[in-house]
C-alpha cells in the first residue's frame, strides 16, 4: 500500500454548486458541479503547506471515469458511485436531485468514491484517474481516446455466456449467489429502515402538540400552571430532537447503500469470468470440431453428418487436390486455434488468480466497514436514548411539581 | 380484611398490574378514615330470550354501623349504574357526580362485548363506585347503600318507587325553560369564574385526549414496523461469516427495543388514555352542575321578580322566597365545597398520571440504552487495531 495514491495526495470533494448549461441537444439544463481539491502530502512533512489544486467535475464525468475503470480492470471489484437519484426515501427527504441535503450526501459519497479508488493498490496507478483529479480540460477526450468503449462486453454477450457456460469456477458461482443475497437483504433492510424512521418521526413530532395545549391550559391554573408550562417546553425540545437524530441515521444508510452497490461490482467480476470461461469453452469446442473435420477428410470416413458431405455424395466426390487444399487450411486453423486456446487458458487462469486476490481484499474491507457501521448505529441509538432520558427526566420533574 | 393497612388494596380476584395500581382512584385526604371498600370484577354474560347483557360482581366490605353486615356481594348491570347516577343527580343537583363510562364506544375499533371493551368498562365502573364512596356527602346516600347491598329483586322493586318518569320529565322541561331564561344575571362572581374556567378546561382536555390518542396510534405504527426490522438482520447474518455475530447482536437489540415499545404503549393505554377520557366526561358533568345551580338561582329570581310586581300577598311570597333563598344558598355552598374538592383531586390525578407517563418513557429509554450499551461493549472487546486507517475513506 506504500505506493498508493491516497498516501501521497490529499483528496477532497469540498463543494457543490448549481450550474446551468446546454446539453448535447442544445437544451438548457441545470446540474450540480463538484469541486475536487487535491494537495500533495509529501511537502507537508517538510513543514510547508503545499498549494491546493482544484477543478470542477459533474456527476456524469464521475460515471465516465467509473465505466472506464470497470472496462479496463475487469478483474477488480471497482468501487461504486453514490446513487444517481435518491432512493429509499422516507417522507421527510425529497427525491429531488437538487435538494440540498441530497446534494450534500452525494458530495460525501463522491469523495468517498475517489478515496476508495486512490487507496486501491491497482486502480490508484491508473493515468486516467490521475488526470481526472488534476486536469480539468480535455479529460473527456482523453478517456474516449483510450478506446475503452470498444473493449466493453455487450450485455447480450454476457447474458448469453451466463446461461451457457458449462464449467465456471465454483468460487465465482458462490460469489454470485452471495452478491445476489447481499443485494436483496440490504435493499430490504434499507426499505424497512426508511419506514421505521418515518414512524419514529411521527411519534416524536406528535409530542410537540403538548406544548401549545399545556401552555394554554396553564393560563387558567394557579398551582399547576408553572409545571404545565415548563413540561410543555420540554415536550417541544423532545419533538425537535428527532430531526438531528434522523439526519445522522441517513449517513448510516449511505454506508449500507455503498455495499448494496458493491454487490453489483462483485457480480460484474463474476460475469467477466463466465464470459471468459464461455469463450474458452467455445474455442475448445471449435478446435475439437475442426480436428474432427480434418481427420474425416484425411481418412475419408464421414462420421458426422454434414451438408457438404451429402452434396459431395450426390454431386460427386471432390478431387484429391481439393481435399488436400481443405486439409491444409484446416491444419493451419487448428494450429492457430491451439495457440489461441493456450493463451485463452492462460488469460483465464490469470484472471481468476488476480480477481480472487482482489475479492479477498474486498471481503476484508467489507467486513471491517460493515462491522464499524453497525457499531456506529449502536452509538447513534445510545445517543438517542440518552437524549430521551434527559428530556423525560426534566419533564417528570415538572409534572411532579404540578 | 378491612384493616387500615389495606387502604388501597382490593379483592384478590381482581387482576392487579403495577400500572393499573396507579390508575386506581387515590383519594388523598384522610385515607385512614376509610371504612367502605368496594371492588368491581368478574364480568359475566347473561343470555335471555330478549337480550344479552353483562353483569359485574360488586363486593363491599365495611365497618359502618348503618350497614347490617360487614360484607356484601351483589351483581349489577350497566343499567343499574345509570339508575344510581340519575338518583344521585336528583338528590344532589349541585354536587359533582363522578362520570360513568359511556354506553357505546363510537370509535368503531371495539366490539360491543369484546374483552377489551368489557375490561375498560369494568375499570371505569370500579372507579365510579369508589369515587362515590370517597365523597363526603354521596357516600351516605341511601340509594347508594341499596345499590351496594340489595339483592337483584330488592333493587328492582326499589327502583319502581320514587318519582316516576313523568315527574322527571317535568323537571327536565323546567330545567330547559329556565336555562333559556336566566340564572345568569344574579350569578355570584365565583360561579361566573367557574364557568369560564370550565369552558377553557373542557376545550383543553378534549384536545389533550385527541393528542394522547394520536401518540398511541403513532407508537403502535412504530411498533409494527420495528417487528419487521430486527429479523432482517438475522436473515443477513445467515449469509455472512465474520460479521454474523454483530448482525445477530443488532437483531437482538432491535427486538428488545421493540418489546420495550410495546410496554410503553401499554402504559399509555392503561393510564393516560383512561384518565384523560374521564376528565373529558367530567368537564361535561361540571358544565351540567353549573347549569343546574343557575336554574335553582333562576327559580328564586323569577319569584323575586314576580313579588316586585305584586303589592298584595307579600307575606305569602316572602315565605316562599325565604325557602328559595335557602335552597340557593345550600346549592351554592355544596357546589363551592365540591368544586374545591374536585379541583384538588384533578390536580392530583393529573400530576400522578403525567408523572407516570414520564416514568414510562424513562423506563423505555433506559431499557433500550442498556441493550445497546451491552451490544457495544461486546463489539469493542474484539475490535483489532486497524493499520492503514488513512487508506480507508
Amino acid at each position: 500500500m506504500e505506493d498508493c495514491l491516497a498516501k501521497k495526495m490529499e483528496i477532497t470533494v469540498s463543494e457543490a454548486e448549481k450550474r446551468t448549461g446546454r446539453n448535447a441537444m442544445n437544451m438548457q439544463e441545470t446540474y450540480t458541479a463538484y469541486l475536487i481539491e487535491t494537495r500533495a502530502v509529501e511537502s507537508q512533512s517538510e513543514g510547508q503547506c503545499a498549494p491546493v489544486d482544484s477543478l470542477w467535475r459533474r456527476y456524469s464525468e464521475f460515471e465516465l471515469l467509473r465505466n472506464y475503470l470497470s472496462v479496463t480492470y475487469p478483474h477488480i471489484v471497482v468501487p461504486p458511485l453514490p446513487e444517481k437519484r435518491a432512493d429509499f426515501v422516507w417522507h421527510k427527504l425529497s427525491a429531488d436531485n437538487m435538494d440540498p441535503d441530497f446534494v450534500e450526501r452525494r458530495r460525501i459519497g463522491l469523495e468517498n468514491f475517489l478515496l476508495r479508488v486512490a487507496s486501491h493498490p491497482v486502480l490508484c496507478q491508473d493515468k486516467i484517474f490521475y488526470l481526472f483529479l488534476t486536469q480539468e480540460g480535455g479529460w473527456k477526450e482523453m478517456v474516449n481516446e483510450t478506446g475503452f468503449q470498444l473493449k466493453a462486453d455487450s450485455r447480450l454477450k454476457a447474458l448469453n455466456a451466463t446461461f451457457r457456460v458449462k464449467n465456471p469456477d465454483k468460487r465465482f458461482t458462490e460469489l454470485k449467489h452471495y452478491s445476489d443475497e447481499l443485494q436483496s437483504v440490504i435493499s430490504h433492510l434499507l426499505r424497512v429502515r426508511a419506514r421505521v424512521a418515518d414512524r419514529l418521526y411521527g411519534v416524536y413530532k406528535v409530542h410537540g402538540n403538548y406544548g401549545r395545549v399545556f401552555s394554554e391550559w396553564s393560563a387558567i391554573e394557579k398551582e399547576m400552571g408553572d409545571g404545565l408550562q415548563s413540561a410543555g417546553h420540554h415536550m417541544d425540545v423532545y419533538a425537535a430532537s428527532i430531526d438531528d437524530i434522523l439526519e445522522e441515521e441517513e449517513h448510516y444508510a449511505d454506508q449500507l447503500k455503498e455495499y448494496l452497490f458493491y454487490a453489483e461490482a462483485l457480480r460484474a467480476v463474476c460475469r467477466k469470468h463466465e464470459l471468459m470461461q464461455y469463450d474458452l469453452e467455445m474455442a475448445a469446442q471449435d478446435l475439437t470440431s475442426k480436428k474432427q473435420q480434418c481427420e474425416e477428410l484425411a481418412t475419408g470416413t464421414v462420421r458426422t453428418f454434414s451438408l457438404k458431405g451429402m452434396t459431395s455424395k450426390l454431386f460427386g466426390q471432390e478431387t484429391p487436390e481439393q481435399r488436400e487444399a481443405k486439409i491444409k487450411v484446416l491444419e493451419e486453423q487448428i494450429q492457430e486455434g491451439e495457440e489461441q486456446l493456450k493463451s485463452k487458458n492462460l488469460e483465464g487462469r490469470d484472471f481468476v488468480k488476480s480477481a480472487w486476490a482482489d475479492i479477498e481484499r474486498f471481503k476484508e474491507q467489507k467486513n471491517h466497514d460493515l462491522k464499524e457501521a453497525l457499531i456506529s448505529y449502536a452509538v447513534m441509538q445510545i445517543s438517542m436514548c440518552k437524549k430521551g432520558i434527559q428530556v423525560w427526566t426534566n419533564a417528570k420533574e415538572c409534572f411532579s411539581k404540578m | 380484611d378491612t384493616s387500615l393497612a389495606e387502604v388501597n388494596s382490593f379483592s384478590p380476584s381482581m387482576p392487579i398490574s403495577p400500572s393499573s395500581m396507579i390508575n386506581q382512584y387515590k383519594f388523598e385526604d384522610e385515607p385512614e378514615l376509610r371504612d367502605l371498600f368496594i371492588t368491581v370484577d368478574d364480568p359475566e354474560s347473561h343470555i335471555t330470550a330478549i337480550e344479552t347483557f353483562i353483569t359485574y360482581r360488586i363486593v363491599t366490605k365495611t365497618s359502618r354501623g348503618e350497614f347490617d353486615s360487614s360484607e356484601y356481594e351483589v351483581r349489577r348491570r350497566y343499567q343499574d349504574f345509570l339508575w344510581l347516577k340519575s338518583k344521585l343527580e336528583e338528590a344532589h343537583p349541585t354536587l359533582i357526580i363522578p362520570p360513568l363510562p359511556e354506553k357505546f364506544i363510537m370509535k368503531g375499533m371495539v366490539e360491543r362485548f369484546s374483552d377489551e371493551f368489557i375490561e375498560t368498562r369494568r375499570k371505569a365502573l370500579h372507579k365510579f363506585l369508589n369515587r362515590i364512596a370517597d365523597h363526603p356527602t354521596l357516600t351516605f346516600n341511601e340509594d347508594f347503600k341499596i345499590f351496594l347491598t340489595a339483592q337483584a329483586w330488592e333493587l328492582s322493586s326499589h327502583k319502581k318507587q320514587g318519582p316516576g318518569l313523568l315527574s322527571r320529565m317535568g323537571q327536565t322541561v323546567r330545567a330547559v325553560a329556565s336555562s333559556v331564561r336566566g340564572g345568569v344575571k344574579n350569578r355570584p362572581e365565583m360561579f361566573t369564574e367557574m364557568n369560564d374556567y370550565m369552558e377553557t378546561f373542557s376545550q383543553k382536555i378534549n384536545v389533550l385526549d385527541k393528542i394522547a390518542h394520536r401518540i398511541y396510534k403513532e407508537e403502535r405504527e412504530y411498533f409494527n414496523e420495528m417487528k419487521e426490522y430486527g429479523p432482517i438482520h438475522t436473515l443477513w447474518s445467515a449469509s455472512e461469516e465474520d460479521i454474523a455475530d454483530s448482525l445477530k447482536g443488532v437483531a437482538s437489540c432491535i427486538d428488545k427495543c421493540c418489546k420495550a415499545t410495546e410496554k410503553r404503549m401499554a402504559g399509555l393505554s392503561e393510564n393516560l388514555l383512561p384518565i384523560l377520557h374521564e376528565y373529558v366526561l367530567y368537564s361535561e358533568i361540571l358544565m351540567g352542575v353549573l347549569k343546574r345551580r343557575d336554574q335553582i338561582q333562576a327559580e328564586l329570581d323569577a319569584k323575586v321578580d314576580a313579588l316586585a310586581n305584586k303589592k298584595t300577598e307579600k307575606d305569602l311570597f316572602s315565605e316562599e322566597i325565604g325557602k328559595l333563598e335557602d335552597k340557593v344558598e345550600c346549592a351554592n355552598n355544596a357546589l363551592k365545597a365540591d368544586w374545591d374538592r374536585w379541583k384538588q383531586n384533578m390536580q392530583c390525578d393529573m400530576r400522578t398520571t403525567f408523572t407516570n407517563v414520564a416514568e414510562n418513557n424513562l423506563h423505555y429509554y433506559e431499557e433500550c440504552l442498556a441493550t445497546w450499551e451491552s451490544f457495544l461493549a461486546s463489539q469493542t472487546v474484539d475490535l483489532h487495531v486497524e493499520e492503514d486507517s488513512e487508506d480507508r475513506p
